[in-house]
């Protein structure tokens, strides 16, 4: 089958509005999360990750009317549009558009939203993205709770080494909404400080949105310089709980075992894991329990929750770009928020950044429903 | 690594053998189809909720966990339900992939939830619905009653494409993931509702096709 590759990339987050931004912040240090004051969004002061909305109007100024377009749409339009721009690839009815989010517009139910509630559908905001950019084909959107935005690039992969498409671009969001605050919320899942993931004074998770993109291809003339293979992936459901994870990793183990066995090769040769790390006091020990399962309490790890917060959708996509970052500079970044270890099995959490020579790495996410998934990494040679 | 080369063995497929449209089953307007036979057809007075309940009863389901779910799990898990009862298909088997998809994702629930927190004085957010505001909450649910711990994907379109889902499960199949996919379409949307899912392996009648489908999605059984 033929190699399948990541290449030209973007996001947009309260750390920039590109990737080259995003990573100056996260190698200073810098976290997106923000002490928030919107009574629309919630009730009392609650931190969160979120994009300046000036700035954004700012930028999409040139992109025509922003009145027409919601606040995720703009974010979308921007992302992709870098992409679009980085790559100079050419649409064709052989290139598909893959949008990945959780709740699409679902703040356009709100009636104080300027929007008809029909944008709350998401094909609505597919044909939005869809012919803005003139693509061809209708819009695959993947709604597959936080796993979507890693679940994407697994999908993507298996469509081109397939043949149904030669190159598939895929953009992924979600915004901060009263919807997913109260909701959150109403877990009892929030944090009450900035998100400390795998720390023995985690509290619970913060919120943020973002948007990304990737173009994946088998192209070799669309290969960026930070592009990386897709050697290994499986998305397994756990077949045990809709909204708390398998107390043994069951799910999240047997996709990384799917994502080995395909890849050929043994977790040792794993560099880097980019964690899931949400922060709550399940999810984190749940991810600890599946690693140690697959051998890799020893391998470097962050969650990289503490600089975006959980961008739900988004999240998987956003941290897969900060990953090719780290092995296309050859550092590893400080899992932000980790202090003293506080699950049951032993895992190595990056405390601060280090240079070493890095070429594979492991994503893993996690979401309601019972699902996870694995993809493995190579640096493109 | 032997559970390694275990699993990698298991899915392994024959690449040159078709799939094939193993059973289909198809449920909307209180009526249940199974490969194109009425087996259900139901007063359409009836709501989606007493409907679904005389279902639960009528093919002795002991599940209370049914009781609980949203109106498009609850959808999603009759039509699973009643789809495996009339395969030959092992359903222990972890192999078996779900990947379903709509129009209205999980919409249903998503204004039920909305109108729980758009009143200051009338505040009732609550956990046990907030959680059913994701369409692949079905696929969990389907998966928790099957011990299905398989691929799983949920994607949303215009409408039931059934091009697209035949693509991605031939690329299951044939890229080892899965031997056998549930696949199809779960919508519920402002009280119309309709379920429709195929189970595609390389064991059936059947060529899979797109016509195929196509014909027995449009014929409505």
């Amino acid at each position: 089958m033929k190699d399948v590759f990541v290449t030209y990339n973007n996001i947009i987050s309260a750390l920039g509005f590109n990737t080259t931004s995003n990573i100056e912040q996260i190698s200073k240090g810098i976290s997106g999360i923000k002490k928030q004051e919107d009574k629309k969004l919630m009730k009392n002061p609650f931190y969160a990750s979120l994009i300046d909305t000036y700035e954004l109007d700012k930028a999409f100024k040139k992109f025509g009317n922003g009145k027409i377009y919601t606040r995720l749409e703009k974010m979308m339009i921007l992302s992709l549009h870098d992409v679009i721009q980085q790559s100079k690839i050419t649409i064709t009815k052989k290139t598909a558009l893959i949008i990945s989010t959780t709740k699409g517009n679902v703040d356009t139910l709100d009636s104080k939203s300027e929007f008809p509630k029909e944008r709350a559908y998401l094909p609505e905001l597919g044909k939005q993205i869809q012919h803005f950019f003139g693509f061809e084909n209708e819009a695959i959107i993947v709604s597959n709770a936080c796993v979507s935005g890693i679940l994407s690039i697994a999908i993507a992969k298996r469509l081109i080494q397939s043949e149904v498409y030669e190159d598939v671009l895929i953009v992924s969001g979600d915004v901060v909404s009263e919807f997913i605050l109260s909701g959150f919320n109403s877990f009892q899942a929030i944090s009450e400080k900035p998100c400390k993931p795998f720390s023995k004074n985690r509290t619970g998770i913060t919120i943020g949105e973002a948007a990304a993109t990737v173009l994946v291809t088998a192209n070799k003339k669309y290969k960026s310089d930070d592009a990386v293979k897709v050697v290994g992936d499986s998305s397994c459901n756990d077949a045990n709980h809709i909204s708390g994870p398998s107390r043994t990793g069951e799910g999240l183990y047997r996709s990384m075992l799917a994502a080995f066995s395909e890849a050929k090769i043994e977790p040792s040769s794993v560099d880097y894991i980019s964690a899931h790390g949400t922060a709550t006091q399940f999810n984190d020990e749940m991810e600890a329990i599946a690693l140690n399962r697959m051998q890799l309490n020893n391998t470097p790890l962050n969650s990289l929750k503490g600089y975006y917060g959980h961008t739900l959708g988004a999240s998987g996509l956003v941290e897969t770009i900060v990953g090719m970052q780290s092995l296309y500079y050859n550092t590893l970044y400080a899992s932000l928020g980790f202090d003293e270890l506080g699950v049951t099995e032993n895992i190595n959490v990056i405390k601060k950044n280090e240079s070493k020579e890095l070429k594979t790495f492991l994503k893993t996410a996690s979401g309601f429903g019972g699902c996870n998934t694995a993809v493995i990494f190579q640096k493109a040679m | 690594m032997d559970v390694i080369q275990l699993l990698y063995f298991k899915k392994q497929c024959n690449l040159d053998k078709k799939q094939k449209i193993n059973s289909y089953c198809h449920i909307t307007k209180n009526t249940v189809f199974i490969n194109g036979k009425i087996i259900v057809q139901e007063n359409e007075e009836l709501t989606f909720s007493e409907f679904s309940k005389k279902i639960y009863k009528d093919n002795n389901l002991s599940y209370s966990k049914f009781f609980k779910m949203d109106n498009i799990s609850k959808l999603a898990f009759l039509g699973a339900e009643l789809i495996f009862r009339h395969t030959n298909i092992l359903k222990q088997d972890d192999a078996i992939a779900i990947v379903l998809s709509n129009r209205a994702s999980s919409l249903d629930t998503d204004r039920k939830y909305q109108e729980s927190i758009s009143d200051e004085s009338n505040y009732y957010p609550s956990p046990a619905v907030f959680v059913y505001t994701l369409p692949n909450i079905a696929i969990g649910e389907i998966s928790i009653r099957h011990q299905l711990k398989s691929e799983n994907a949920f994607f949303v379109f215009d409408k039931f494409n059934a091009e697209f889902l035949n693509k991605y499960a031939t690329v299951l199949i044939k890229n080892k993931k899965a031997t056998t996919v549930l696949c199809g379409w779960v919508d519920f949307d402002n009280n119309a509702y309709e379920a429709f899912l195929y189970l595609v392996s390389q064991n059936g009648d059947v060529i899979l096709t797109t016509e195929e489908i196509n014909r027995r999605y449009q014929n409505k059984n």
